[in-house]
């Protein structure tokens, strides 16, 4: 079984995000492995693991995960973590030309790349937490025309029979899905608890194989992708005045009493 | 032919953001809204919609990729200068595989869009406006629910069937089985005018946030800290990996306030937070805060609010 998971090189969370311009300014804070990428990689480590008996002479399961990577080269960083944790091997996509790339670009040059790896099973987390648009896997199953197994609040895979299940975990309930290979996953949080990488992960990490691609590897041309290419354009972007705190009272046993009179004095109740 | 609308429904009902949607639409031009039930046609003359196409053989409930589909060949017969779809899961992902199929840009998550199709996003929490439009193709855009008030329709919509050509590869995945969300009687988060949220202060014990909820006919959201606890069900986090939202009134109780909880909630209207630390930053974004222990000032604060009912 051959399981690509995609991983995204996202600022910080916990960092102020600002834009530069018209786009994201990521020069200027920290970055790191997108958080809700780890529960995509935690889950195919668990996937190859449940799927892997023990084996006494110590032979690889013939299982694989490669993570798939687009980002400037700094990226590297982000990928390295999640080797750390367990991936075999990597695909960094970076070339000059993507910066500036819409949802509709990248989706474009990922599945590019799952196409040509012969993947079974695509995991991808639900979103990535700077642009927020959770629109990349379902782009992924439509360019490669794959079964659609989105929001998983759950997954059993049957390699034998190459048939997924998912509990497809959204607002309105839980669908229980399934579809056989080749299918796209995105996995919400509830699914799994990322492990930390160990030591040995860590050393392990540094002799594992990333494999950088541009573009013309790919056989995309520059003129797909890239800032000139993105088919929304961001006219302004403007800094909100900070929202100043309102009153603030002690609890002197009339708190509660004091919070209804505020509601009622602003017509919400 | 100028703006199409998805029309999507809460237990029957047309929802409330499709009404929005049918209000945003109407600044574009003509209004033509796809329904995938029939039964929700009679619904739709209260609000401003002129013509409602009803897509035979799917339901609301079909898959995405299906109901994508049928969407893209309409878009495609159509040649609409928008495509409006409310900002859930579901929606989002419709919206990306259209934008996919008809070589059409795609803005995510917009609070306003105007008659020239330029949207405003409030992004990274609030703190920054983002003007934004689509260049190619039908501009395909998602709308946060609570963006706008619904206006009224004024006259029963001309109606239409369309029957899709549905692919092989649209029914690759199939649903086996189906568990609705457990309401409880509460609104839905992401769509309700008030929202009660409780955080580690709660220590587990949500009743007194729940009580207040129900005084208030609000939906109950939750912390990262509470949910990762275990205190209450994970789809009711609100926050930078949960759900945002932008009600009326937000209510934060015990609940700190850290950046990644501010940007699932600092858009809302009017924000109340109750905190025993008079330090924590959830009161730098309060209108009005309470210092005090969440257990006295909520069950106070529901009598109060019950009594002037």
């Amino acid at each position: 079984m051959k399981i690509a998971v995609c991983v995204k090189q996202v600022p910080d969370s916990w960092a102020e995000k600002k834009m530069s311009g018209q786009v994201l300014d990521r020069a200027g804070v920290d970055a790191v492995l997108n958080d809700l990428d780890e529960y995509a990689v935690e889950s195919a480590l668990q996937i190859v693991e449940a799927n892997s008996p023990t084996n006494e002479a110590g032979e690889a399961s013939g299982h694989t995960i490669t993570l798939i990577s687009m980002g400037p080269e700094r990226a590297t960083e982000a990928i390295r973590k999640a080797l750390s944790m367990g991936a075999d091997d990597a695909i960094h996509i970076c070339d000059d030309a993507l910066a500036g790339s819409d949802a509709l670009a990248t989706s474009l040059v990922l599945a590019e790349v799952i196409k040509s790896g012969g993947f079974d099973l695509i995991l991808c987390g639900t979103e990535s937490t700077d642009a927020r648009m959770s629109v990349i896997p379902a782009m992924l199953a439509q360019r490669l025309g794959y079964g659609q197994l989105t929001f998983a609040g759950s997954i059993s895979v049957d390699p034998a029979s190459s048939i997924v299940k998912v509990a497809r975990t959204t607002e309105v309930g839980i669908e229980n899905m399934e579809a056989k290979f080749p299918v796209v996953v995105s996995v919400v949080e509830k699914i799994n608890e990322p492990r930390y990488p160990s030591f040995k992960g860590i050393m392990a990490a540094k002799k594992k194989v990333i494999t950088t691609k541009s573009l013309a590897d790919l056989g995309l041309g520059a003129d797909l992708v890239g800032a000139k290419a993105a088919w929304s354009t961001v006219k302004d972007a403007l800094l909100r005045p900070a929202r100043s705190a309102g009153v603030k009272v002690e609890d002197g046993g009339d708190g509660g009493s004091k919070l209804a009179d505020f509601l009622a004095e602003k017509r919400v109740i | 032919m100028s703006a199409l609308i998805l029309i999507d429904s809460v237990d029957g009902k047309v929802s409330k953001s499709s009404g929005e949607l049918a209000t945003f639409a109407k600044r574009i031009g003509e209004v033509t809204a796809i329904v995938f039930d029939a039964a929700l046609v009679p619904q739709l003359s209260a609000f401003q919609i002129d013509t409602v196409i009803t897509v035979k053989d799917l339901t609301g409930a079909s898959m995405v990729a299906e109901m994508s589909e049928a969407i893209s060949q309409i878009v495609a017969a159509k040649s609409p200068k928008a495509l409006l779809i409310t900002s859930s899961s579901k929606g989002k992902e419709i919206a990306a595989r259209v934008a996919v199929a008809t070589n059409s840009g795609i803005i995510t998550d917009a609070i306003d869009v105007d008659s020239d199709l330029i949207t405003t996003q409030s992004v990274f929490g609030g703190g920054t406006t983002v003007h934004a439009s689509v260049s190619h193709g039908c501009a395909v855009i998602t709308l946060r629910s609570n963006s706008i008030e619904v206006a009224a329709g004024s006259g029963t919509p001309a109606t239409e069937e369309f029957a899709p050509t549905i692919s092989a590869a649209a029914k690759l995945a199939t649903i086996t089985s189906v568990q609705p969300a457990v309401k409880g009687g509460r609104p839905e988060l992401t769509e309700a005018s008030i929202v009660v949220s409780g955080g580690r202060g709660t220590n587990g014990d949500f009743k007194p946030v729940e009580a207040l909820a129900d005084v208030l006919g609000a939906a109950v959201g939750a912390s990262r800290a509470a949910t990762d606890a275990g205190w209450y069900p994970h789809s009711h986090q609100v926050g930078q990996t949960g759900k945002t939202v932008s009600p009326q009134l937000y209510v934060a109780a015990g609940i700190s306030g850290a950046i990644q909880h501010r940007a699932g909630m600092q858009t809302s209207k009017l924000i109340v937070a109750v905190n025993k630390d008079p330090e924590a930053p959830i009161f730098e974004l309060a209108d009005f805060g309470v210092v005090g222990d969440l257990f006295n000032v909520l069950p106070q604060a529901t009598s109060a609010i019950a009594a002037k009912k």
